[in-house]
């Protein structure tokens, strides 16, 4: 290789947040068609230091160099003229607008001064044919689930041709068939040139793709390294510094009383679409009862409609043995559920409010954080203090807004509240998403813990490791109703897996079995 | 806004008009009745029609603006100032001094924007707060000058209010204003005529056009915007402005088109319900024309049953009471409204400041 294969390259970049050193002289270099897995503990830099390269922050110190000139980048307008292309770690999309206006935006397509959708939405579809990544140009974005939208934000980087594009964890919403796809595209790109950074906490993805690894911890390179030269182990306890225990160590479950039952469910989704067609089952105190599925066959509204976020057409749900079909969130939570939602920024955290408050958002009215109608702030702060501690959130203090923290950061604002809560039962959606492998190991271990004290989990997740390796029961969700319900000892990866691609065990047995 | 829901307002439209008709048919033609209501409808919609428009660029692009009214009323002084300095002063026939006044009133819309795109997009003030400020500073200049220049000892005009340069003409739309009695409706005066066509203008700017896509993107969210390369400052204070000069053209409607003269806060609030007039429809052009009309056909209900007061029969009498029938307006214009339009959806980002 030589100097000239370099096509970006940051130089001892340096950014400093009030109360955090968030990039402290970074180096980092990028070569042509080449995929660089950048890889660090939740807080360690990586969006910031992206965010420096797509214009959107200016560093402290450092310079970015392209194609071997170093350059300044004053606004994302000049990083998309000079080729570089970001998906975010946190969407940026418009949620009314439609799919194809969200992807032309900033490089619209007219005639005669009129915008033109046709021609916009053929392109998309083209590319959408050309990557196999499915989108609807004429899909409202607020209707979509996470993983398309997700698919959308790809789109857009394509069409804007870039030839260098930046990936903030595109694959922390993903399933796993779409995240194979999404490498599949990776390598076709990187095969007409075109250079990726690639961010992610899933070490198994860093290996299967990557052409080189960096490593970043607490705002610094910790190194950069070969797959090759490398295994899972190595690069967590580069990353965390520690050793990580990858596997979920846990007892097998003294299922007691039940805390949820659901009968004939039915919900409609935002098209008025029944996504939710006739589900019922029950979730027992004591044994987490994980939900498989790929990603879209009703899930998302499954969740919702449990906890009154969305209206349910008919059935019955019955929470600690209070009938709570369709009532709203608040007596919901009552009757002592705690949630974690999927989208953790629209239904999880009030942004603009501090960590500490967000950490209260459920309880804030009672005891002991409000006595008479008036909050008390030392409660609060001293929750938020030893919250902060328990669950390792990385915040320069409780105050800060929690819009400054980092992704994994944010997402443990929530476990921490969620799973620190005197309750019955947990609704967890995707409760790892974003996190570090440091992190994936502490919650897993609390989730386990609060089995073990008697609550009743109902875990929804996109990641069958994570399913497989935290349920004690498997009920597995295709186009809207349970395929089968699996004790997770007898379960198998390829038994799952067809039971989400909707084959019935019964009739893979028969298949199976040679005929007498 | 849905077909249906239009049907029903229209209806309700029609239902304030027969009243007025089946009330004063003994003395007048319905076909008189009903052209000269809806010549009152399309004048009160008017300066509302145009505030209403200037609400809605500035908040498809994230900035809130109280200060319409104050704009208003800014723009209605100077306006007037203009034209009468060029008519009085400089000695210039009417119509040119008529059309540097409307030209007055735009800038000074556009100024008191400037000021309030500044206020609140580069210091970040509070919008509402920098709203504020606008309306009062404008009430505030508006007296004052208008008191020193026209009244004072020593004043410009002596104490004389000058004969203004009169109003703006009528155009005749050929052909349409040619019809018997109904053509009546296609007499308008050049501010009227403009509103309805910035109504148009406003929808086809906003919802086909890059300028249009690009000012809501920066109104829902303002990094999705900036992320792809969309200068999210600039758009936001382009935007303001614009809605300056719709609102300082609505402006010139009071003392340029519907009177020639001016009085100390002759808008009235007129501001405001341009606002509710565009929330009410939603933060789109036509809703907001819509409910403009709902609010110049009730006031044309309540002008005409002043009207035919004596003709009210017995069991009508609350519509003798002129305060029940000065309230008309505005209660019919909440309670039809509010029920049949429901839940409106503003702009995601609708005042809040944009920080990166
Ligand atoms: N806009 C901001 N204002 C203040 N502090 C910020 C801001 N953005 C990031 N930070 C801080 O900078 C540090 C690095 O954050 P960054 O988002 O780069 O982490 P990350 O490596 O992407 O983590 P994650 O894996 O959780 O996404 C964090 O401590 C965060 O709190
Ligand atoms: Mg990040």
């Amino acid at each position: 290789m030589t100097a000239n294969d370099i096509v970006l390259e940051a130089n001892e970049i340096t950014k400093h947040f009030p109360g955090v050193l968030a990039n402290d002289h970074v180096s980092i270099d990028l070569r042509k068609g080449e995929i660089h897995a950048l890889l660090g503990e939740n807080g360690a830099g990586k969006t910031t230091l992206m965010n420096i390269l797509y214009g959107l922050y200016k560093p402290d110190s450092g310079q970015v160099v392209l194609n071997g000139k170093s350059i300044v980048i004053h606004s994302p307008k000049d990083s998309i003229e000079a080729g570089i292309g970001m998906v975010h770690q946190h969407f940026m999309l418009i949620p009314a607008f439609s799919v194809a206006e969200n992807i032309m935006l900033g490089d619209e397509t007219t005639h005669a001064g009129v915008l033109d959708i046709k021609a916009v939405s053929q392109r998309v579809r083209e590319l959408s044919h050309q990557y196999g990544l499915e989108v609807d140009p004429d899909a409202k974005v607020g209707q979509l689930s996470v993983g398309a939208q997700q698919r959308v934000e790809i789109v857009k980087t394509l069409y804007r041709n870039a030839n260098i594009i930046i990936l903030d964890e595109p694959t922390a919403v993903l399933t796993p068939q779409e995240t194979e796809d999404l490498f599949r595209i990776m390598r076709q790109l990187t095969a007409r040139g075109v250079s990726i950074i690639f961010i992610t906490h899933k070490l198994k993805e860093v290996l299967a793709v990557a052409d080189r690894i960096t490593v970043m911890r607490a705002g610094r390179v910790a190194g950069t390294v070969k797959p090759k030269e490398t295994n899972e182990p190595k690069l967590a306890s580069m990353m965390v510094g520690r050793e990580v225990i990858l596997t979920v160590q846990k007892q097998p479950a003294r299922p007691k009383d039940e805390v949820l039952r659901v009968e004939d469910l039915r919900v409609l989704d935002d098209r008025d679409l029944e996504v939710i067609r006739g589900v019922s089952f029950d979730v027992r105190s004591g044994e987490i009862f994980g939900i498989a599925g790929v990603q879209g066959n009703g899930q998302t509204q499954l969740a919702e409609a449990l906890t009154g976020l969305r209206p349910m057409k008919n059935g019955k749900v019955i929470m600690a043995g209070k009938d709570v079909s369709g009532k709203p969130p608040r007596p919901i939570i009552e009757t002592g559920l705690a949630h974690i939602p999927e989208d953790r920024q629209r239904h999880g955290l009030v942004l603009s409010y501090s960590v500490a408050d967000n950490m209260v958002l459920c309880n804030y009215y009672l005891e002991p954080f409000a006595r008479g109608g008036v909050l008390q702030q030392e409660k609060v702060d001293e929750n938020a203090r030893r919250l902060i501690r328990d669950f390792d959130v990385r915040t320069p203090s409780p105050y800060v807004p929690t819009s400054k923290l980092s992704g994994g950061n944010q997402q443990k604002v929530i476990v921490a509240r969620e799973l620190s809560r005197p309750v019955k039962l947990l609704i967890a959606s995707q409760p790892t998403r974003g996190l570090d492998v440091g992190s994936i190991e502490y919650i897993h271990k609390e989730i386990v813990a609060m089995r073990d004290r008697g609550v009743g989990v109902l875990l929804i997740s996109a990641e069958l490791d994570e399913i497989m390796a935290l349920s004690d029961r498997i009920a597995v969700m295709y186009q809207g109703q349970i395929m089968d319900v699996v004790k997770a000892n007898e379960a198998t990866k390829e038994s799952l897996g067809l039971l989400m691609a909707g084959i019935k065990s019964s009739e893979t047995a028969e298949a199976a079995a040679p005929r007498p | 806004m849905d077909w249906r829901r239009f049907a029903i307002i229209a209806l309700i439209i029609v239902v304030m008009f027969g009243t007025v008709v089946l009330i004063g048919t003994s003395q007048n033609s319905p076909l008189v009745i009903i052209t000269s209501m809806m010549a009152t409808t399309i004048a009160v919609a008017t300066p509302l029609t145009l505030g209403a428009l200037s609400g809605i660029y500035c908040e498809r692009a994230g900035v809130v603006n109280i200060g319409i009214e104050g704009m208003m009323l800014g723009a209605a002084f100077f306006g007037w100032l203009a034209a009468i300095y060029m008519n009085t002063i400089f000695h210039y026939p009417a119509m040119p001094s008529l059309i540097v006044g409307v030209i007055a009133a735009i800038i000074t819309g556009g100024l008191f924007a400037l000021l309030h795109a500044v206020l609140s997009i580069t210091f970040k003030v509070d919008q509402i707060i920098g709203g504020t400020v606008i309306n009062i500073l404008a009430a505030g200049i508006t007296g004052f000058l208008n008191r020193q220049l026209f009244f004072g000892a020593g004043s410009v005009f002596h104490g004389q209010i000058p004969n203004a340069p009169g109003v703006l003409p009528t155009i005749h739309i050929p052909l349409l204003a040619d019809i018997p009695t109904v053509g009546r409706i296609f007499e308008q005066q050049p501010i009227a005529i403009s509103a309805i066509l910035l109504v148009i203008i406003t929808h086809f700017v906003l919802f086909r056009t890059r300028w249009g896509l690009r000012t809501r993107a920066v109104g829902e969210h303002p990094r999705a915007a900036d992320t792809v390369g969309i200068n999210v400052i600039r758009m936001r204070y382009m935007n303001v402005i614009i809605g300056g000069f719709l609102a300082g053209l609505g402006g010139a409607y009071f003392t340029l088109e519907a009177i020639s003269s001016f009085e100390a806060n002759m808008t009235n609030g007129r501001g405001f319900i341009a606002l509710a007039a565009m929330i009410f429809g939603n933060w789109t052009p036509f809703g907001a024309w819509t409910a403009a009309l709902v609010f110049g056909a009730a006031q044309a209900l309540q002008i005409n049953l002043q009207f035919f007061r004596e003709l009210i029969p017995p069991q009508l009498a609350v519509l003798q009471n002129s305060y029940v029938v000065g309230l008309a307006p505005y209660l019919l214009t909440m309670l039809i409204l509010t029920g049949i339009i429901g839940k409106t959806i503003p702009p995601a980002a609708d005042g809040k400041v944009y920080e990166k």
